[in-house]
C-alpha cells in the first residue's frame, strides 16, 4: 500500500534525530522536571503513530468526494472536547459546554471562510487548517478554563463578597472571566503581532517550500493565523456565557472551591 | 401564616462537609433573634461559627434545618433579595478593584438604585472617612479596608447583620479603630446582628446573648453572664 520511498526514509530518519534530541533537552533537564522525562517518549511515540495515521488517512482521503472532511473534522471536535475537558475537572459537566463552545466558535468561523472561499474547498487544505484552527482553538480553551479556575479559587472572597451584597453569580464571576478571557488570547495576538519579525509559521514555510509565490504564502499566513484568532477568541465567549452555572448552584452559592 | 415575634430564627440548622460525608461542620443549632438584638457567637476554630454565619447568608445550603426571617422561610425568598436583607461583613475587607465610592456604591447599584455623593460623604464621615471617596482601595490599610467594607454592607440597608470577626484580621490600633466605628453604627440603626467572635471581651460587651459552638454543636446559649466565664 505505501511504499518506503526515499523521502519516506529520510523523513524517518529526521523523526528520530528529532525526537532524540528532545529526550536529551529533557535528560539535561531531568532534576527540573523528572515526571517529564517520564511523559516524554510517550507522549512522542503517541504523537508520531497518531500524525503519520493522519498522513496515510489524508493520502487516502486526497482521491475522495469533498463532504469526507465533515467527518474527519466532527472527530477532531469531540477528540479536542475531550482533551479540554481534563482541564475542566473542577466545573460541573463540561463536556457538553466545551463541545458546543468549540462547534459554535470554531464551527462557524470554519464554516464562514468555506463558504467565502477563504479556504478553498478542498480536502487537501479544508482538513489541514481546519485542524489548526481546531487544535488552537482547543489550546485556548484550555488556557480559558485553566485560567478561569485559577482566578475563581484566589478570589473567592472577592467573588463571595459580591454575591453578599446580592449580586448575581454573573456579576461576581464578571472580572474573573474578564481576566481569563484576556490572558487565554495573549498568544493568539502575540503570534500575529510577531508575524514574519520572529517567526515564519509552518504553513508558509511549507507552501513556499513546495514551490508557492512566497507573497501568497505570506497573506495566506496571515489568513490562517487571524482566522486562527476569530475561531478561538469566538469559543472562548460562548463557554464563558455558559461557564456560570457550572459554577454556582441553582441558588447562586459558589460551588468551585480551593 | 406563623406568627412569631423574633426577626430572624433557625431550627435544627445542620450542615455536613460536602467532601466528607457524615461529618458535620454544623449540627442542629437552634435560636431565635428579635430585632435590634445582638447575639455573640464564640468558640474555637473549627467549631462552625463561620458555617453558622454562611447558611444565614445563604451562601451555602443547610443539610437540614430551617431559618425564617420575619417568620418567613428563607427559601422561599430569593438569593438576592435575602442577601441584600441579611448583610455579612467578612474577615477580611475583599474590597473591589477601584475606588471607595464605586464600592459604597456596589450593593445598591444590584437593584438599579445609586447613592448619592452626599450620601456617601455623610457615610464616610460617620467612620472616620472624610474625604476618602476617591482613594483606590488598594491603598488603604487593613482598619480602613475593613471600615469601607462594614460601609458597604450597610449602604444595602440590611435588617440583620452578620459579623465574621471582621477585626480578626487587624493590628490592635486597626482593630480598635474598627471596634469604635461598628458599634455607633449598630446602634444608630437599631441592627439586629449576629457577631462571631473570639473574644469573650468583646462578648460581653457587644451581646444580648451569646451562642457557644463546640464541634459544631451548641455548647450553651443565654446571656452573657450566663455563658461566659468571668
Amino acid at each position: 500500500m505505501f511504499k518506503l520511498t526515499h523521502e519516506l526514509q529520510h523523513g524517518l530518519i529526521d523523526c528520530a534525530i528529532a525526537g532524540v534530541t528532545a529526550l536529551v533537552v529533557l535528560l539535561l533537564a531531568r532534576r527540573r522536571a523528572p515526571e517529564l522525562l517520564r511523559e516524554l517518549p510517550i507522549a512522542e511515540l503517541r504523537g508520531i503513530i497518531q500524525i503519520v495515521a493522519v498522513g496515510a488517512i489524508l493520502a487516502f482521503l486526497l482521491h475522495g468526494p469533498h463532504w469526507v472532511a465533515i467527518p474527519v473534522l466532527a472527530g477532531m471536535v469531540l477528540a479536542a472536547a475531550n482533551i479540554v475537558r481534563n482541564r475542566a475537572k473542577q466545573i460541573q459537566q463540561p463536556f457538553p459546554m466545551i463541545l458546543y463552545a468549540i462547534l459554535g466558535g470554531a464551527g462557524s468561523v470554519l464554516l464562514l471562510m468555506a463558504v467565502t472561499r477563504v479556504i478553498p474547498l478542498t480536502i487537501a487544505i479544508i482538513i489541514p487548517v481546519g485542524s489548526m484552527v481546531i487544535a488552537n482553538t482547543m489550546n485556548t480553551l484550555s488556557l480559558f478554563l485553566d485560567r478561569l479556575r485559577g482566578e475563581v479559587v484566589s478570589h473567592t472572597g472577592e467573588i463571595e463578597s459580591a454575591l453578599a451584597l446580592g449580586a448575581s453569580a454573573d456579576t461576581a464571576l464578571l472580572p474573573g472571566l474578564n481576566a481569563a478571557y484576556r490572558a487565554c488570547l495573549i498568544p493568539s495576538i502575540d503570534n500575529i503581532r510577531s508575524l514574519g519579525i520572529v517567526w515564519i509559521p509552518g504553513i508558509m514555510a511549507g507552501m513556499v517550500l513546495s514551490g508557492a509565490s512566497p507573497l501568497f504564502a505570506a497573506l495566506y499566513q496571515f489568513v490562517v493565523l487571524t482566522t486562527i484568532f476569530s475561531a478561538s477568541a469566538f469559543t472562548c465567549l460562548i463557554a464563558s456565557f455558559m461557564v456560570t452555572r457550572r459554577l454556582f448552584s441553582q441558588n447562586e452559592q459558589l460551588l468551585l472551591r480551593s | 401564616m406563623q406568627l412569631s415575634l423574633s426577626l430572624l430564627e433557625c431550627a435544627g440548622l445542620s450542615r455536613e462537609a460536602p467532601s466528607r460525608p457524615g461529618f458535620y461542620l454544623l449540627q442542629d443549632v437552634s435560636f431565635q433573634l428579635k430585632r435590634a438584638e445582638v447575639i455573640a457567637v464564640v468558640g474555637p476554630s473549627g467549631a462552625g461559627k463561620s458555617t453558622l454565619l454562611r447558611l444565614l447568608n445563604r451562601l451555602d445550603e443547610p443539610t437540614s434545618g430551617i431559618i425564617r426571617l420575619e417568620g418567613q422561610d428563607t427559601r422561599q425568598i430569593a438569593p438576592r433579595n435575602l442577601r441584600r436583607r441579611i448583610g455579612m461583613i467578612m474577615q477580611r475587607a475583599y474590597l473591589f478593584p477601584g475606588n471607595v465610592a464605586d464600592n459604597l456604591a456596589f450593593g445598591p447599584a444590584q437593584r438599579g438604585q445609586t447613592l448619592s455623593a452626599d450620601q456617601i460623604r455623610s457615610m464616610l464621615t460617620s467612620v472616620g472617612l472624610e474625604g476618602y471617596e476617591s482613594r483606590d482601595t488598594l491603598t488603604l490599610s487593613g482598619g480602613e479596608a475593613q471600615r469601607v467594607a462594614i460601609l458597604r454592607a450597610l449602604a444595602n440597608d440590611p435588617e440583620v447583620l452578620l459579623l465574621d470577626e471582621p477585626t480578626s484580621a487587624l493590628d490592635a490600633a486597626a482593630r480598635e479603630s474598627v471596634e469604635n466605628a461598628i458599634r455607633p453604627l449598630i446602634d444608630a440603626r437599631h441592627l439586629t446582628c449576629v457577631w462571631v467572635t473570639h473574644s469573650e471581651d468583646q462578648a460581653r460587651a457587644v451581646a444580648d446573648h451569646v451562642l457557644s459552638l463546640e464541634a459544631g454543636r451548641v455548647r450553651a446559649w443565654g446571656s452573657p453572664a450566663e455563658v461566659l466565664r468571668v
